[in-house]
């Protein structure tokens, strides 16, 4: 409300804020911080890890005891290589669906985001079958292809409600102006759905980066993202605590940085545009 | 000659029929309005006319040349939308040369046309904007800009004043009028406000639930209404109509009287009455009268210094040169 | 003219997204149909023939499926109230006016992007561990003796470290939904004379309705199929099988495919009853 609020009030508000904020992230802060110090001092009492000596060697180690990088670039690989192919397939669907819609155009919309429910678990056997038999288990791939279709649902909701609010009248407009089909797209829609299309692309590489069943049930040592690659930090490894610290922010930090840019498309691509 | 000719046009949506079968002739160098009220398929017959609609039947004829099958694109007309459609991502310059860029003209020339474009709509200094840098009376400007520099056959303007404030929209009227002296294209002009329609208009096209109701210059339809519906639309305040049996006595189902042909007295007249709300407008004054003869009120137009109080008694005589008299199918009698 | 053209471009435009999740969910799903009608072990003689409705009875009558049942609830249901109702609060706590809100914003956004193996495995080890611990150390330092986390409070540990992760998407998601309402019909409210808890009960909260269907529904079927942090935490032991972890552990670890697909084509089903009130929600947002 544009309405002055005290000074002492806002002040409340900023440290129950701030208090509740550090505690939520309070985790991944911890990480951090463990991942600079030595194996000896990451475990001992919180107070000592605070006032210990910083150092870098974990992230040095982890590259060195486990090839982390290979794993980095199997995450990025499938994750964006999920993401643009799965943009190729997109975009023309969305684009047909939002310009020429027709009366199924709305039950092809919501059959595909019923695709999107299926529980994963009620079809890994046939696809670890399938993978077996094809010679992607193991594979990126496989990987690519399996991740770019659980999110193609995704991807067509949101370019589709992002499609659908460039107004009508322009592209009426363009047609009076003497575009034909080919001018229209490119020099109208192209760079009008361009942002869409962006933010779209950022948050299927999140979704993608973080996805936790089928990379951990179909990858082993050779096609493991991340995720997979942490997970074998269950084991006794987990023990290593700077290590563990420091392969989770690498794992986490890139990901994050582009989460915080994407927080709005967030929403709306999570709620398939039912919150925005 | 460049005219435009509807012959037999008619258009539905699936089965319901939107404009039924109508003929339609628009001169060369002819500001026209289409008005009517909302859903009475005034833009529709525009987007028809446009190609933006196929239409369901008929012709759209443009300099006698069949155009019905013709592509908007090619059709040479401009159009500028309610909406105004200004392309977001490209600068005031680039959203004006868009058309001369798409038929294709070389760099100079776009720079000459839309240069003369932009020093006519005072737009110079905004060339290098995006339109959301741009208030709604300076994207209004835009969007004639990117109309005009085509020089087009016609220009077709859909509501394109409904977005702007009514000082705003006072101007624009007169800057679109300006422009269409200065041109002489022809221009058809879609709106639902009938002080637009009298005040630019050559020639006025009222539509009914697409179906032309009257076509005719301004003061034409002011003078003599075709039917009830054009005399209650045209003029402001509206005309009053009256039944019964003072109707009755001049021959008539209704008869209609405008609030500027009845003279208002305290001593005498025609009409016994109560003043109710009176509305100043500093020039005239409108008066509510509430007469026991009539079931509406009736609004007479004063001078404006005039000043009479809720309630108080006078006394009405009507114009007879100016009164209108319709059957009981709302046709006008003569 | 052209719109019977552009109707057969667009189809032909959509042939690939189409196809390629059709194929997606027809194929695996038959072959899970037809698994679940069969005894087949691929480690111990393979296919062994047509079982009829065998392993649909099995799967329900063995003793670790209700277990699973209740665990699944637990969490689903646990996880959902704390996220929802914290998230509420949340929501009305980041709306107020206050120094640094976007970055408040963003700090509380950022467990949402954390990989689940790894929120599994930090929380597991680095502070649910018993002894090493950062629960544990602070327990000590009050002079308690710590809780075995995973082992002993199983359950509550694996609601906490779930709803952790989801507590960032309710917010976001009834942020989203309280700063579109409309601050007139606050104002409106205030000069009716409602006071705040009014105005949060009678405006907020209904203007709130929708986003909180959406996130309950949302979260409901991501919550379902859990997967990674029972995986890398207890691997399903001290009570945490799930129907999703049972099913997976059928499959994969005993290798009774039959028996798994029986377990996948129930999972199929609950989620399916899930997902008709979701789309029925989100398709009403499809004609607005």
């Amino acid at each position: 409300m544009a309405r002055a609020t005290t000074i002492r009030q806002k002040t409340i508000t900023t440290i129950i804020a701030w208090t509740v904020a550090m505690v939520i992230v309070f985790p991944i802060l911890w990480i951090v911080v463990l991942s600079f110090k030595s194996e000896g001092d990451a475990i001992s009492t919180p107070m000592k890890v605070l006032t210990s000596a910083w150092t870098f060697e974990s992230y040095a180690v982890v590259q060195d005891r486990s090839d982390y990088f290979k794993h980095f670039f199997n995450s990025v690989i499938v994750a964006v290589g999920s993401t643009l192919l799965g943009i190729l397939v997109a975009v023309p669907a969305a684009w047909s669906m939002a310009f020429v819609p027709s009366q199924r155009t709305r039950g092809i919309l919501m059959w595909m985001l019923s695709t999107k429910m299926l529980p994963a678990v009620g079809v890994l056997y046939p696809i670890y079958l399938l993978f077996i038999e094809l010679g992607l288990l193991d594979s990126r791939t496989g990987l690519v292809i399996v991740l770019m279709l659980i999110n193609l649902p995704i991807i067509v909701w949101m370019l589709y409600t992002y499609f659908r609010e460039i107004p009508a009248e322009i592209l009426e407009a363009a047609r009076m102006d003497g575009a034909g089909m080919r001018a229209e797209l490119l020099y109208v829609l192209t760079p009008m759905a361009i942002p869409g299309i962006a933010s779209t692309m950022l948050l299927n590489i999140i979704l993608a980066w973080n996805e936790a069943f089928w990379t951990l049930n179909l990858t082993a040592a050779r096609a493991a993202p991340l995720t997979a690659f942490i997970a074998s930090y269950s084991s006794p490894e987990g023990l290593f605590y700077a290590k563990l610290s420091a392969a989770s922010v690498m794992a986490i930090a890139p990901i994050l940085v582009m989460g915080w840019f994407s927080q709005k498309q967030l929403v709306r691509g999570l709620t398939f545009g039912a919150v925005k | 000659m460049k005219q435009i000719q509807l012959r037999q046009v008619s258009k539905s949506f699936g089965d319901v029929e939107v404009i039924p079968p109508l003929d339609l002739e628009i001169e060369d160098g002819e500001f026209v309005v289409f008005v009517g009220p909302s859903g009475c398929g005034k833009s529709t017959l525009l987007r028809l006319i446009a190609g933006l609609e196929d239409v369901t039947s008929g012709q759209v004829l443009i300099d006698g040349a069949d155009a019905t099958a013709i592509p908007p694109a090619r059709r040479g007309l401009a159009m500028v939308f309610q909406s105004y459609a200004l392309y977001p991502h490209m600068s005031v310059r680039r959203n004006i040369a868009f058309p001369l860029r798409m038929a294709g003209l070389d760099r100079a020339e776009q720079e000459r046309r839309v240069d003369e474009a932009a020093k006519v709509l005072n737009l110079t200094e905004y060339l290098d904007r995006r339109p959301g840098q741009l208030s709604g009376g300076q994207r209004q400007r835009v969007a004639i800009g990117r109309a005009i520099v085509r020089e087009p056959t016609a220009f077709l303007f859909d509501e394109p004043l409904s977005n702007l404030d009514a000082a705003l929209r006072v101007g624009m009227r007169l800057e679109i009028s300006e422009l269409h002296k200065r041109l002489s294209t022809t221009m058809i002009y879609v709106t639902h406000d009938q002080v637009e329609a009298m005040t630019m208009a050559d020639k006025i096209v009222v539509l009914q639930h697409g179906v032309i109701e009257q076509v005719g210059s301004p003061m034409e339809l002011y003078r003599a209404p075709r039917n009830t519906f054009v005399a209650g639309f045209i003029g402001s305040p509206r005309m009053n109509l009256l039944e019964g049996a003072e109707a009755a006595r001049h021959k008539a189902h209704t008869i209609g009287i405008r609030p500027e042909h009845i003279a208002i007295s305290t001593r005498k007249g025609d009409w016994q009455g109560v003043v109710g709300v009176s509305e100043h407008l500093g020039s005239d004054t409108f008066f509510h009268i509430n007469c026991p003869d009539f079931a509406a009120p009736l609004t007479v137009r004063a001078d404006g210094e005039l000043d009479l109080s809720y309630g108080s008694t006078v006394f009405l005589t009507p114009d007879l040169l100016h009164l209108h008299r319709f059957d009981d199918n709302g046709l006008r009698l003569t | 003219m052209a719109t019977q053209h552009s109707q057969s471009v667009a189809r032909m435009m959509m042939a690939p997204a189409v196809i390629l999740l059709l194929g997606w969910m027809l194929v695996p799903l038959t072959m899970t149909l037809f698994f679940s009608f069969k005894k087949y072990l691929p480690l111990r003689g393979g296919d062994l023939g047509w079982v009829g409705f065998e392993n649909y009875v099995r799967f329900v009558s063995s003793s670790s499926f209700w277990p699973a049942v209740a665990t699944t609830l637990i969490i689903v249901g646990g996880v959902l109230a704390i996220t929802v109702l914290l998230g509420i609060a949340l929501a009305l706590l980041l709306d107020q006016p206050m120094w640094g809100q976007g970055v408040v914003r963003i700090l509380v956004i950022a467990p949402f992007f954390v990989m689940p193996t790894v929120s599994g495995l930090v929380w597991k080890n680095m502070f649910m561990d018993p002894v090493n611990g950062f629960f544990a150390h602070l327990w000590r330092f009050f002079g308690a003796e710590p809780i075995q986390w995973l082992s002993q409070a199983s359950m509550p540990s694996l609601v906490m470290i779930v709803s952790w992760q989801w507590l960032p998407f309710a917010t976001l998601i009834l942020l989203t939904a309280i700063q579109s309402l409309d601050t007139e019909q606050l104002e409106a409210a205030e000069m009716d004379g409602a006071r705040p808890l009014g105005r949060f009960w009678f405006i907020i909260l209904p203007h709130l309705a929708r986003a909180i269907t959406v996130v309950i529904l949302i979260q409901t079927i991501f919550l379902l199929s859990i997967f990674a942090e029972i995986f890398v935490t207890t691997a399903g032991a001290f009570g945490t099988k799930t129907l999703t972890y049972l099913i997976f552990q059928r499959v994969l670890e005993s290798q009774n495919v039959g028996l798994g697909s029986a377990g996948g084509v129930y999972a199929i089903i609950l989620a399916n009853i899930v997902a008709v009130f979701l789309l029925r929600v989100v398709g009403k947002n499809l004609d607005a």
